[in-house]
Parts: C-alpha cells; sequence; structure tokens
C-alpha cells in the first residue's frame, strides 16, 4: 500500500501517507558518551503496520526501539539530536510528558518482566496509576486484555495467583495484556521472543498477526524468518544506520543493498 | 624414573611433584575437618549462654515466685525489708525506649533507602553510604554521652517540663543508631528488585515515584520489614545508651518525660554495683538476661519468618 504511494509520487497521496505515520523520525543521531550508536536515522513508520527491525547484534536496532518511548533516558550519558515524531508531536519536546508518550506507547521487552504481584494486579496496575479506581471497569478490563493477549482461557480460573507461576511464553503474553490494558496506540516489541520456546514463539508470533488489526506494532527481532512471517515492513539496520527500510517482500526477496542481501541470506550477522 | 626421550617439561616436573607428593590429599582432608570444629565451637558457645541463662534462671526462681515475676508492676530488687521482682516496669522502660527508636527510625531509614536506590545518583550514593557506615560504627558509648550531653539538653530547651532522665532522648540517639542497619538492609532488598520489573513500570507511563512506591518497594517488602524486625531487635537489646541516658529507676508510668530503666540497664547497674554472688539480686539479672534474650530471639525468629514467607522470587 505505502508502497505504491511511495512509488507513484502522486503529492496528495504522499501528504495522505504522512498522515498515517504513527512515528516520523528524522535525522536521529544518538550517542552513549562517544560512541556514536544512532546515525541519521530517517523513518516513517505507518500505523496498523507490523514494522520488524533488523539487523546484527550491536546495529542499534533495540537503541532505535528504546528511543522511540524515551526508556533509553534511563542509560546514563545518552545524547540524541534530530527529531522523532509521534503523531506529529516531537517526542523530545518538553511539552510532551515522557509519561504520556509511554502510555500511549506500550512496550514488551525481551525476557517477560512482570511484577512481582498476582496476573490480575499485573494487569491493574496500568489502570490504577493512570487513576482508575471503579472495580467494574477493572475487571472488564482485566478479562478484555488477557483475552486480547490469548491467556484468558489458560488463566482464568487462577487469576490471583502470582504471575511469576505462569510458564515464560504465558509471562510474555501476560506483558503483552498489561501493554493492551492501557489500550495503546503502538506497541514496541524488544525481541520479544528470543527467551521463549518455539511453541511460545509461534504462539506470540500468532497474537501479532491479531493484534496488527488494532495496535501499530514496530518489533525488534534477531530471526529473519520471523521477521518475513510476521512483518508487513523490514528495516534492516547495521553500524547505526538504516541500510534499507522497504515491504518486507521486497527486502527479503530483492533488497536493493548488497549488504541486505548478505545479512539475510545468512552470509554475516 | 621414565627414559629419557620422554623428558619432562618444567611444568610437568612441578605437576608430576604436586601429585608425588600427597600433600594436596592430606590438606584437602584436613581443611573440612577445621572448618567443623570452628563451626562446633560456635554452635556450642551459643548452647552454653543459653544454658546458662537457663539454670540461673531456675535458680532465681526458687526464691522468688514466677507469678510475682511476670505479673507484679513493682521492681524492688534493692529494698532491704521487702524486695520486689515485677519484671514488668523494665519490659515497658525497654519497650517506650524501642516504640521511640522505631517511630524515628523507620520512617527516616526507609526514606533514605528509596532515596539512594531509586533516586541516588552513582556518585551520590558512593558518598553517602560509607557516611552510614561509619554511623553505624559509633560505639554506643558515645551515641549514650551525645544523648545525655546534648540530645537532652536541646529538647529540654524546647520542653522545659523534660527530666534530665527520660526516655525521648535515648530513643532518639538509639533510632539514630539503627538507621544504619534498616537503610542498609533495605536498600539491598529494594535493588536487588531486578532492573526489568523497574522497566516494566515506567514503560507503563508511571512515574519516577509511582514505580518506587506501588511497584519495587512491594516487592522488597520481605527485605524491609526483615530490616526493621532486626533494628528494632537492636533497639531492644541497646545498653549503653539508656544506661547513660534514661536513668536507673524501674517505672511502671507510661511517661515518656520521667526516668526509667530498661532489662539491660538493669544487668549493667548490678553488674557493675556490688550485687554478692550467689544472692537473688545476683541471679535477677539471669533471669532478666533470659526474659531479654527471648524477646531478640522471638524478633529474630520473626524476621527469618517474614523473609521466607514474602520472598518474591525474580
Amino acid at each position: 500500500m505505502a508502497l505504491t504511494a511511495v512509488n507513484s509520487t502522486k503529492n496528495n497521496q504522499a501528504v495522505q501517507a504522512e498522515e498515517q505515520l504513527v512515528y516520523n523520525t528524522k535525522n536521529l543521531n544518538l550517542w552513549y558518551g562517544d560512541h556514536h550508536a544512532l546515525k541519521n536515522i530517517n523513518l516513517g513508520i505507518k500505523e496498523k503496520d507490523v514494522t520488524a527491525i533488523i539487523g546484527p547484534s550491536g546495529c542499534g536496532k533495540s537503541t532505535y526501539i528504546k528511543t522511540l518511548n524515551r526508556m533509553i533516558d534511563l542509560v546514563p550519558g545518552v545524547k540524541t539530536n534530530g527529531i522523532i515524531e509521534y503523531r506529529k508531536r516531537d517526542i523530545f519536546s518538553k511539552d510532551f510528558l515522557v509519561e504520556e508518550l509511554r502510555t500511549r506507547v506500550g512496550m514488551v521487552f525481551q525476557k517477560p518482566n512482570p511484577f512481582p504481584k498476582s496476573i490480575y494486579e499485573n494487569i491493574a496496575f496500568g489502570l490504577k496509576i493512570h487513576g482508575i479506581k471503579n472495580k467494574q471497569i477493572i475487571n472488564e478490563t482485566v478479562e478484555k486484555s488477557l483475552r486480547g493477549a490469548a491467556l484468558w482461557d489458560e488463566v482464568k480460573d487462577r487469576i490471583h495467583q502470582p504471575a511469576y507461576g505462569l510458564s515464560g511464553g504465558q509471562q510474555q503474553r501476560l506483558c503483552i495484556a498489561r501493554c493492551l490494558a492501557l489500550e495503546p496506540d503502538v506497541i514496541l516489541m524488544d525481541e520479544p521472543t528470543s527467551a521463549l520456546d518455539p511453541v511460545s514463539t509461534l504462539k506470540i508470533e500468532e497474537l501479532i498477526q491479531e493484534l496488527k488489526e488494532k495496535y501499530s506494532i514496530i518489533i525488534v527481532t534477531h530471526n529473519m524468518q520471523q521477521a518475513a512471517r510476521i512483518s508487513d515492513k523490514t528495516a534492516f539496520f547495521l553500524n547505526g544506520e538504516v541500510v534499507e527500510f522497504n515491504a518486507t517482500d521486497t527486502i527479503f526477496n530483492s533488497p536493493a543493498d548488497s549488504r541486505t542481501d548478505d545479512y539475510i541470506s545468512g552470509r554475516f550477522g | 624414573m621414565k627414559t629419557t626421550n620422554k623428558e619432562l617439561s618444567p611444568v610437568q616436573q612441578l605437576l608430576e611433584k604436586k601429585y608425588n607428593g600427597g600433600f594436596l590429599n592430606r590438606s584437602e582432608k584436613i581443611i573440612p575437618v577445621v572448618l567443623f570444629i570452628m563451626a562446633a565451637v560456635s554452635v556450642l558457645t551459643t548452647l552454653g549462654i543459653v544454658l546458662t541463662l537457663i539454670f540461673e534462671t531456675i535458680t532465681f526462681f526458687r526464691d522468688v515466685s514466677i507469678v510475682e515475676f511476670f505479673t507484679s508492676t513493682d521492681w524492688y530488687p534493692f529494698s532491704n525489708t521487702d524486695p520486689s521482682y515485677g519484671i514488668w516496669p523494665l519490659i515497658l522502660g525497654t519497650l517506650k525506649i524501642t516504640l521511640i527508636a522505631s517511630l524515628f527510625a523507620v520512617p527516616i531509614g526507609l526514606a533514605v533507602a528509596l532515596y539512594l536506590s531509586e533516586y541516588a545518583g552513582a556518585r551520590t550514593r558512593k558518598i553517602m553510604k560509607p557516611i552510614l557506615e561509619v554511623l553505624a560504627g559509633v560505639p554506643t558509648i558515645v551515641y549514650g554521652f551525645f544523648a545525655l550531653t546534648f540530645v537532652t539538653p536541646l529538647l529540654r530547651e524546647i520542653f522545659p517540663s523534660l527530666e534530665l532522665f527520660n526516655a525521648i532522648s535515648p530513643g532518639i540517639v538509639v533510632g539514630i543508631m539503627i538507621i544504619p542497619t534498616i537503610v542498609s538492609l533495605s536498600e539491598d532488598a529494594l535493588s536487588s528488585v531486578p532492573e526489568s520489573v523497574r522497566q516494566g513500570a515506567l514503560a507503563l507511563g508511571s512515574t519516577k515515584w509511582e514505580t518506587a512506591s506501588k511497584v519495587i518497594f512491594p516487592a522488597a517488602l520481605s527485605g524491609i520489614l526483615a530490616s526493621i524486625v532486626l533494628g528494632v531487635s537492636r533497639a531492644i537489646g541497646e545498653t549503653m545508651i539508656v544506661s547513660i541516658a534514661a536513668g536507673s529507676t524501674p517505672s511502671a508510668s507510661l511517661d515518656l518525660t520521667t526516668s526509667l530503666q530498661t532489662m539491660t540497664s538493669y544487668i549493667v547497674q548490678v553488674t557493675t554495683g556490688d550485687a554478692g554472688f550467689g544472692t537473688t539480686i545476683y541471679y535477677s539479672i539471669y533471669s532478666v538476661g533470659f526474659t531479654l534474650f527471648v524477646f531478640t530471639l522471638a524478633m529474630n525468629l520473626l524476621a527469618q519468618f517474614i523473609s521466607k514467607r514474602f520472598r518474591e522470587e525474580y
């Protein structure tokens, strides 16, 4: 879809494409101390797309996704310049509270990180900190979120049990449910299946296919088959630069850059 | 010896020597024996202390009725005509000091622990933690005269009705003394909550304080409670500060502004006085010591129970 818009380069279509961007990154640079980790990144991420970010270790893909919800702020000595617009608002601007950004943009981490609380409390937490006290709304949202993360049937009889009693794959789906409770616009996933077994991985991938109906998903993955299976668009990062960003089919079948070709065909990385 | 065509390199020669000498074998066998003896000595010492306490306490109860000991509110062991041994005033004295110390130390200790683990930068931590350790290393006798010669006069400026010996000043200073215990154990508990949990909360849009108070603090609760109980246990057993600044008047009154005596300071009074060996007064310190021991033992068991019961596995 977006491809035809870009290819035809008709002005009104380009404007329309711009309208549909959830994230627009313009000339983003990022340094860890003296290390230049992201170099001049330009990426427009379309809504309701699954956008995969691939690349070898240390290419900056995790750094980039953590910059999108400013979790990167937690790393001491990080400097950035350039612009990231989320729905046309500069995420680095003082007027855009980082808490608001992170409420609208959920994140799922590499390793499942449920809170040491019950399954129910894990999901209710987000609602409670944002001031929702109505028990009925919380109960309904907990169920809806667990259903949304394809976990409800497995845990409905024990939602007041500790979340740490769940398997790794279930914990990761719980973390997804925890995001869904806040009805986010975008879900960032930082290698969400890298700590999971193949069966759990498959479940998460199926879940991502369902979630893309309602959410924009940006997923960092080490696993190229995964990117090929689940994403609409793929960005290939190398040494802190975006080498190529295109429809996933194009990236995997006829990459424009020889480095992309080398990486996806397993010659390095 | 092997033939010359299989000459040993220097490393091989050394290894040969090591394994043929048999030294390694012998030392490896002796080490666990030595370590076991050390362990046995400390266990036996503890047992010895407890048994001494129990036997001497039993001797004491030959002279004094156990009912009087636990129910009477009069503690007049030095009375020549009608000595009375009701331990309640000493327990009350200990509890007054412990209560004031806890009210003072728990909020401050937890605030400092939260600050150090969740807010302070690496540099602040580097400066503050050693300072707190110095606080933990101050001899209690120094705390004692700090209470008597600094805190008490200061409080009496503000509250002129306060007596020279009272519960408040030594209570506060005992509190200062246990702050490092609470801070250091609570801070360990808070810091051992994995970074990933912290990130999970922040990524949902919670503020730093919401993360600290609603996720990290509850997650570390077992360690925090254990630190409080251990701090309280130290306050119960504290001797020097109360001997110097709280007075030596067993009192069954709830008044915090008047002189009192704790279980520990009674033992100090008797052991530094001239109570003769074998007298009832002499045996009374064992009964008080045993009561004190039951208190601190109960606190330590409570701390263990709490940290097991509420432990979070990450």
